[in-house]
Parts: structure tokens; C-alpha cells; sequence
């Protein structure tokens, strides 16, 4: 369970709080429950997440991640349990937090008749900032998003990618402690989802804050995120890197994909003498061979006994990796775990 | 558990500026964003209109008017109250009674439920302030802006009054124009708030705008129609043998056409305005209709026996523009964030 980052201390703008345990973990919840009459949304949750890394809350729509982070804003009461996000309780104390931490709601809007620069102006003195103070800041988020150069157009003219960015820099205006971002690459095209990730990237680097982040996309969460949360009706059913998921979630075989030049001698049978091969096949469109060790544990010795093996039998073996356990499999295998396990009736569309 | 013993100790560290009170940055937002909209200027010539029209036909016959009652103490009001006879124009105070409601329903009927549509209320609730800073807000900076119009249109009146025609107002003059206002102002944000409930109730702009708009026909053109129809079958006066039993018929059919609040607005609209009205109900009782009789000649009412004379209509006024917000403001703070 240990993050294997490292991120530069954040630069302090309240005052010596970094080593107390609030801020050790900036948001954390125990039995945080919402139910919708019969319906829970939210059940039991208990998360933790801790100071300068960016946690993937990943689930299906209807999960109950925006419910979740609705609560951690105090924008919803949670029906039992209880909530702390830096430190404090999001229902007592809803301004203190909302004042800590920057929001992006799912598809965010912005007010079309005004400019980028008037509807941060506008969050800016709802967040007391003022004159100098808020257009220095503003300055500095915009930059930040790169929507410099856009930033005097009425938002009505921005692509869904521009005004994602746009939502980002509103966030960052009163420089939270935690960002909260919902499903921040939804409906954005591809060239646009890698400049948002480069950009919150390059942010949490340099303003060392931690992030909480929802997505259905599960590529994108696997490449941007420390650690990840699995969510499905409302429960977090595995927590942790991506290795360590696949680890608990994984069906204990390891993946190894190798190519050979053309016209070889027929490699299957070499393959399947290496002890802790389970299985071996060649895809028919690629060409390349999928090798299934089983267990796991056996991948580094059965890559080795496959390179010697190639020497010996001069196979002509151009490449051979390990494939890195997709986390669209872990979750596939995570969900249809938890559906036998606990027999959930609902079907999610 | 220490763990959080601790963050309790410690809870309001970041108070550093602490932000202006949250309602008045949205409501200057909203002043900012009503002054530049189209529908402020469709507005302001409509009360210009209503202002303007009148006094435009009325050019010639006002100053025989203000002639006639150049020795009373009211000349001045004669220009709200002076209804042209040879065309059907409603004086000053039933256009307002009239245009009132629409100016509300249009400045409040989309305040909350474009924030939904346009995605930016969640992102308006996550900034520190208050949710009831957003109604409030609102509310607010509508109320200023239909006020600072009828203040002009006001404005508008007298200032031809004095300029054009002479007539120079008294105190007791300004201070019924003023009370006048201040109901009038009432009288708005009492469709104000029930623009304010439409759009919080209602997803759709464009719906909440359509049953605005057809409560404001209902009540404003077929609304005394329709209650004077109830009354009349309620309370036929023409089926009353005695005058004793007519006069309690009228009455009781005045009290149900007060179930309109415009009914209630234009009845205290016509005694603050004019001095010489006396009562605002007809006698219920002979003895009633003497005492009335003797005292319709020439009396005139000083301001605070006006105020005294419409003083449930004012509070029936504010109860209903009371209501009206609070229902709004309680299902604001009950909604989900999210659609």
C-alpha cells in the first residue's frame, strides 16, 4: 500500500500544517453512506486518500463516484457516516472546505455571454479574492491551462476541450490543498484528454496538491493515477497501484507477447516445453504470440528459459515483453467478481 | 482518532480574507448580466410606454384636468390616476398593476434553471459561499433592477408633470408617489419570487417562462373576469330584494374579487394616489352608505388615514411575496446539485 512517489513539498501558504494528520490524509472517509429512498448510491464507503498523490476513482456511470464527491463538497448530505476533507467535516464546515478544495463537476459550464477571463473574475470574487490579487491569479491559472490567448472570448466560442481547461484553471483559482476532478476527460477528443492529463501532470509537479479523480476511462486513469479505487454500486471493492490490483484482482497468470521473423520453424511446441507455460498461441491478424505463464510469480524465469531456448533453437525471436496488466481486465474482473459475490440485482446500464 | 481530535482543534485556520457576504457578488454578477440583456431593454420600453402613452393622449385633456383640480391639493397625482375618456388606456398605476408581473416573471422565470442547463450552478455551489446566497443573490439584483426602472418611470411622469403642465408637487404629494412606490415595488417582487419558485421547480427555461407568462394572462386580463363571473354566481346582487341585502351582496362579492392579488394592488394603488378616495370597499350597511355619502364631498384623506385604509392589502401583499420566496428558497436548498 505504499505510493512510490515522491512530490516536492507544497509551497505553504497557510502556515506549518504539512506534518499534522490532517494533512497526511487530505481526504478520508469511514462508512460514508447515501441512500436515494430505496436506491443506496453510496454504500459504506471508507477511502483514503493520501497528501501529494492522484487518486483514480474509477467506475461504471451510476457508480456512485459523483455522488461520493458531492458529499466530500458538502453539496449533498450523506445519509450515515462520516467525511473528512482536509481535516474537516464537509457538512459542518462547508465553506472552510469549499474554500480548500477546487472542484471540476462533470461537464462543466460556464456563462456564455462572458469572456474566459470575466467568468474566472466571477469565481474569484465569489472566493474573496479581489482587484490585483484575483487578476494575478487569474492570470497565472489561465496561463497555466494555456488559454492565454482565448482567454478575452466568450466562452460560447470554446470547444468542450478549451472549457474543460477553462474549468481546470477555475478550480485552481484559490489554490486548493486538493482538487477534485469529475470525470475530467469526458467527451473530449483524444489529442484534447492527453493535453488535459499533460496539464494536471504538470500541476500536481508543480503545485504539489493532491488529486481526486473520476473516470469511466480506464486507460487514462491507468496512466495518470498513483493509485486507483475500483467502484461499483457504491461500494469500493479494491484499492491500490495498478500492479497490486492486478495482483488481487488478476486470474494469477502473467502475459508475455513475443514475435518472430518470418518463416521460422513453428515456435509452439519449443514454447510449451518451458516449464510454467500454461498456454501459447499466435494471433492470427498480428502475428505475434501470446504466452500465458501461470503462475505470475514465474514470468521472470520463464522469459529468461524462453530467450536461451531461442538461441538454441534458432528461433529468430525479434521481441519479448511482458504485456502490462491492462486495467480494463482488472476491473472487468473486479465487477464480475463482486456481481457473483454479492448477487447485486441492479443492472447498470 | 487522534487524528481527527486534532483537525477539530484546529478548524478555521486558513481564515485569511474573509470573503464579502456571498449574496452580493452573485447579485452584482446578475445586475451586471440583466443590464446588458435584451430583455432589460424590452422592458424599459414597455414601462416607458407605459409611462409615455398616456400622457401622450392625454397632452391636450391634462391640462383642463389639472385646471379643474388646480384648487385641490392633488394635482399632481392626477397625473398616475387621469385615465383618458376617449380612448381605453388604464392610467399610470393599472398599466403598472399590469406590466408589474411580467417585468418579475421575466427577470426570475430562468434564474436557477439555466444554471442548470448552462452546467454552472454545481461549479457556483462548490465556491465558498452559502446556497441560499444563490436565491438570495437573485432575487436580489432583479429586485434591484425593476426597482431602479419604475423609479425612472417615475421620474419620467413627473418630471413632465412639472416641466410640461407646471404642476408642482406638495410633500404630502411626494410622499404618497413614494408610498406608491414602495407598494408597487412589493406588488413586483411578488412575481419576482414567483419567477424565482417557476425556475427553481420547473427544468425547463422555456417551460417555467410559458406557465409564468400564462399565470400572468390568468390573472392579469381574464383573472377579474373570471373571479367577477364566481362572484356573480356566489353572490348575485341582482337578486337582492332589499337595499340592505344588495349592499351585503356587494360586499361579499368585492371580498372574493380581493382574492386576486391584483385586485388587492390596484385598490391600495387607487387610495394612495388619489386623497379623495375614502374607503375602498362599497358600504355593507345602510348606515354604512349615508356616512359615506356625506363625507364623498370634497373630503380629502391625510396620508397616514390612507395608509390605515390599505394596510391589509400591504400585508396581504407581502405575506404572498413571503410565500411565494420561501417556497422557493426551501426547494432550493432541498434540490440534488445535479439534474
Amino acid at each position: 500500500m505504499t505510493t512510490a512517489t515522491t512530490r516536492p513539498a507544497r509551497r505553504r501558504r497557510h502556515g506549518p500544517a504539512s506534518d499534522s494528520p490532517s494533512e497526511a490524509a487530505p481526504i478520508r472517509t469511514r462508512a460514508l453512506t447515501k441512500r436515494y429512498g430505496e436506491r443506496i448510491a453510496v454504500d459504506a464507503l471508507d477511502l483514503e486518500v493520501h497528501a501529494g498523490e492522484i487518486f483514480g476513482l474509477l467506475g461504471q456511470n451510476g457508480a456512485g463516484k459523483t455522488t461520493t464527491i458531492l458529499m466530500l463538497l458538502g453539496l449533498t448530505e450523506p445519509s450515515g457516516g462520516s467525511a473528512r476533507v482536509v481535516g474537516l467535516d464537509p457538512t459542518r464546515h462547508p465553506l472552510e472546505v469549499k474554500r480548500r478544495v477546487g472542484y471540476l463537476p462533470d461537464s462543466v459550464g460556464f456563462y456564455g455571454s462572458m469572456t474566459g477571463r470575466a467568468n474566472l473574475r466571477y469565481t474569484a470574487r465569489l472566493n474573496g479574492l479581489v482587484e490585483e490579487e484575483a487578476e494575478e491569479h487569474i492570470a497565472l491559472a489561465l496561463e497555466q491551462v494555456g488559454l492565454t490567448d482565448r482567454a478575452d472570448s466568450r466562452t460560447d466560442t470554446y470547444s468542450r476541450g478549451m472549457l474543460q481547461r477553462l474549468g481546470i484553471a477555475d478550480a485552481l483559482l484559490k489554490d486548493p490543498d486538493v482538487l477534485i476532478l469529475d470525470e475530467p476527460t469526458a467527451s473530449i477528443d483524444p489529442i484534447g484528454i492527453a493535453e488535459i492529463l499533460g496539464l494536471l501532470r504538470r500541476l500536481v509537479r508543480e503545485r504539489g496538491m493532491t488529486v481526486l479523480l473520476s473516470s469511466h476511462l480506464l486507460d487514462q486513469v491507468q496512466s495518470i493515477c498513483d493509485r486507483v479505487g475500483i467502484f461499483a454500486h457504491g461500494k469500493l471493492i479494491g484499492v491500490g497501484t495498478v500492479p497490486e490490483l492486478a495482483t488481487t484482482f488478476g486470474d494469477g497468470a502473467a502475459h508475455l507477447e513475443a514475435t518472430f521473423l518470418d518463416g521460422t520453424t513453428d515456435p509452439a511446441g519449443a514454447l510449451r516445453e518451458v516449464p510454467g507455460v500454461e498456454a501459447a498461441e499466435r494471433d492470427a491478424d498480428s502475428g505475434t504470440w501470446r504466452i500465458v505463464v501461470r503462475p505470475a510469480t514465474e514470468s521472470v524465469r520463464v522469459r529468461e528459459a524462453i530467450i536461451d531456448l531461442g538461441a538454441k533453437r534458432a528461433l529468430r525471436m525479434t521481441s519479448l515483453r511482458e504485456l502490462e496488466p491492462s486495467l480494463e481486465d482488472i476491473y472487468r474482473t473486479a465487477v464480475a467478481g463482486m456481481t457473483r459475490g454479492f448477487a447485486v440485482e441492479e443492472v447498470t446500464a | 482518532m487522534t487524528a481527527e481530535a486534532q483537525a477539530q482543534a484546529q478548524p478555521a485556520r486558513a481564515v485569511i480574507s474573509r470573503p464579502p457576504s456571498g449574496w452580493r457578488v452573485v447579485a452584482q454578477k446578475e445586475i451586471a448580466d440583466h443590464v446588458s440583456s435584451a430583455r432589460f431593454y424590452v422592458l424599459l420600453l414597455m414601462l416607458g410606454a407605459a409611462a409615455i402613452v398616456p400622457l401622450y393622449f392625454a397632452s391636450d385633456a391634462i391640462r383642463s384636468v389639472a385646471s379643474q383640480v388646480q384648487d385641490t391639493r392633488n394635482a399632481f397625482l392626477v397625473l398616475f390616476i387621469y385615465a383618458p375618456s376617449d380612448i381605453p388606456i388604464p392610467p399610470v398605476f393599472g398599466f403598472v398593476g399590469i406590466v408589474a408581473p411580467l417585468l418579475g416573471v421575466a427577470f426570475a422565470f430562468d434564474a436557477i434553471n439555466s444554471e442548470r442547463a448552462e452546467g454552472t450552478l454545481p461549479r457556483l455551489l462548490s465556491q465558498p459561499i452559502y446556497r441560499d446566497d444563490v436565491v438570495n443573490g437573485k432575487f436580489a439584483a432583479g429586485l434591484a433592477v425593476i426597482t431602479i426602472v419604475l423609479v425612472a418611470v417615475v421620474g419620467v411622469i413627473s418630471g413632465f408633470g412639472i416641466v410640461r403642465l407646471g404642476i408642482v408637487p406638495s410633500l404630502g404629494e411626494v410622499i404618497r408617489l413614494l408610498a406608491w412606490l414602495a407598494l408597487s415595488v412589493v406588488w413586483v417582487s411578488l412575481w419576482l419570487a414567483f419567477g424565482l419558485l417557476l425556475s427553481v421547480v420547473i427544468r425547463r427555461a422555456a417551460t417555467a417562462a410559458l406557465v409564468g407568462f400564462g399565470v400572468w394572462l390568468l390573472v392579469a386580463i381574464f383573472g377579474q373576469l373570471i373571479v367577477g363571473l364566481i362572484a356573480g354566481i356566489v353572490a348575485p346582487v341582482a337578486s337582492a330584494g332589499t337595499i340592505g341585502e344588495a349592499l351585503s351582496l356587494t360586499a361579499l362579492s368585492e371580498t372574493i374579487l380581493r382574492l386576486l392579488p391584483l385586485t388587492l394592488y390596484q385598490e391600495a394603488s387607487r387610495v394612495l394616489l388619489n386623497p379623495s378616495v375614502t374607503t375602498v370597499a362599497t358600504p355593507s350597511t345602510i348606515g354604512q352608505l349615508q356616512q359615506w355619502q356625506q363625507q364623498a364631498e370634497g373630503q380629502l384623506l391625510t396620508f397616514d388615514q390612507s395608509a390605515l385604509l390599505i394596510w391589509p392589502h400591504v400585508v396581504a401583499l407581502i405575506a404572498l411575496t413571503a410565500t411565494c420566496f420561501a417556497a422557493a428558497y426551501v426547494r432550493f436548498m432541498r434540490q440534488e446539485v445535479r439534474a
